[in-house]
């Protein structure tokens, strides 16, 4: 009997009713803590950290830039994970996460790149330079895409999971493959004018509001996942019954009475 | 029995590309095309051309694999063969990879095998030939293998061109880097046995994963 309970929490989260009500509970403790890491991050970050010695006040950018980066990536494979638990154990509810980490995985990404290029200008002299970073994570953006793509253009929502499901998997196993290769064909063709400028330790005055800031994008991330995967459940669950209810509960309250 | 499920697929694979002649042409004639519109839009000296053309080369092959991959699955999808084999009491993956197999002998192949032509064409150095065939020789193969699972998963879509595109490129880019860059180094002299070997293990690679992905995916099209 012991590996049933052992294994209850895994059954439940099988249930998009379970998990919508039990997020209902998390998510505003979530929102909270995320709202406090973010905004100590930021004006510790902006207001506090000291200058760097090169780069002035512009690489402040850095305490959006590098936690955005970080989940982009870290979104990719909580993308193909839920991906493979909904097509290995037909998990509804991992299908409905794969579909809700896609967009704010490809935003984040985006954001990476553009607040990069942004970097970039002041730092390189130009925005846009080919190198094996920002080759992988434009890469990275269009394996988002295809995925985003791929679940909106199957009209069964079962074949479209399945499908994207497959595709960040095979995605999953190139993005080491792509990164190493981009990695190898850049310093091929390493340009030399342009050079990376980051210092290989960064001082601990300047590392620890990232730090703040990075586990406040983690926080965000979970709270945007949860956000984005309830609208997603009441979309897919709203013929059942208890969707229904809760529905009619809320658009008037004297019924609950 | 195995066997003769894959070499059935096989043989009439290839017999229905002679059938249809022009269809093999294509992919041909879009990378002779695309190769003679580079002097004319780009220059014709003979001493930049070179510069450019391990590069050139592999970048139009790539394309001319891409506009090919569509239809790897889509008549048998729309007459219901891909149905009728998936019935079939034998494993989808050798079904899948004899497929594959007749893609790249009718477009792989016949791409490699003028690719030289027109490297002499874009002036391409003479160190350049060799690794030039050997590297598209194993490319295009990878492309063909990577390109089924893009393939696979939007037979059943109605507008799956661009959208295939989108999800084969980044599959496409290592084989791509290789590529290029061993005809590269090969025509800056430098060995190129590294880079080749990279290819050999991107197509051991790709041969191990793209079958399975590619039946699941066909299934998923299939069945929803």
């Amino acid at each position: 009997m012991w590996h049933l309970f052992h294994w209850r929490w895994f059954h439940r989260l099988g249930s998009p009713r379970w998990f919508y009500q039990a997020s209902g509970k998390w998510l505003p403790w979530l929102s909270l803590l995320a709202a406090i890491l973010l905004l100590v991050g930021i004006s510790w970050g902006l207001g506090f950290a000291p200058q760097d010695a090169k780069q002035g006040n512009s690489f402040r950018i850095i305490y959006i830039h590098v936690p955005a980066s970080f989940l982009a990536l870290a979104g990719y494979y909580v993308m193909a994970i839920a991906g493979a638990v909904g097509l290995i154990w037909k998990m509804k509810l991992a299908d409905m996460v794969m579909k809700s980490a896609a967009p704010i995985g490809a935003v984040l990404t985006f954001v990476a790149l553009v607040t990069g290029a942004i970097w970039g200008k002041p730092t390189w002299g130009t925005y846009w330079v080919w190198d094996a970073r920002i080759t992988s994570m434009l890469v990275l953006l269009f394996l988002y895409l295809g995925v985003i793509a791929l679940q909106y253009s199957y009209s069964s929502q079962e074949a479209a999971s399945k499908a994207s499901a497959v595709l960040s998997l095979v995605g999953m196993v190139n993005v080491p493959i792509i990164y190493k290769s981009v990695d190898w064909w850049y310093t091929l063709h390493q340009p030399a004018t342009i050079k990376f400028t980051e210092a290989p330790s960064m001082h601990p005055d300047m590392f620890q509001p990232l730090l703040v800031m990075i586990l406040g994008f983690y926080c965000f991330y979970a709270v945007a996942l949860i956000l984005n995967t309830r609208v997603e459940i009441l979309h897919r669950e709203r013929r059942t019954r208890w969707v229904h209810d809760l529905v009619t509960a809320q658009s008037n309250p004297a019924q609950l009475k | 029995m195995m066997e003769l499920g894959f070499t059935a697929i096989l043989r009439r694979d290839l017999l229905l590309a002679f059938r249809h002649r022009g269809e093999i042409a294509n992919p041909v004639l879009f990378f002779f095309m695309v190769v003679t519109l580079i002097p004319l839009g780009l220059t014709p000296e003979a001493s930049r051309l070179a510069e450019i053309a391990p590069g050139i080369l592999w970048v139009m092959a790539l394309l001319a694999s891409l506009l090919s991959v569509e239809g790897m699955f889509q008549s048998d999808y729309r007459d219901g063969t891909l149905e009728q084999m998936m019935i079939l009491p034998q494993p989808l993956y050798l079904m899948v990879l004899a497929k594959i197999l007749a893609h790249w002998l009718v477009t792989g192949l016949p791409l490699t095998l003028l690719a030289p032509v027109l490297g002499m064409m874009l002036s391409l150095p003479d160190a350049g030939y060799l690794p030039l065939v050997l590297s598209l020789l194993m490319g295009t193969a990878v492309l063909s293998l990577m390109g089924a699972i893009g393939a696979a998963l939007t037979v059943a879509l109605r507008k799956g061109g661009l959208l295939l595109s989108l999800i084969v490129m980044p599959l496409y880019m290592p084989v791509l880097i290789f590529g290029a860059s061993t005809v590269q180094r090969a025509v800056d002299g430098f060995p190129v046995e590294g880079p080749l070997a990279i290819m050999g293990a991107l197509l051991a690679f790709s041969l191990l994963i793209s079958p399975f992905a590619t039946s699941g995916a066909l299934r998923v099209s299939m069945h929803g």
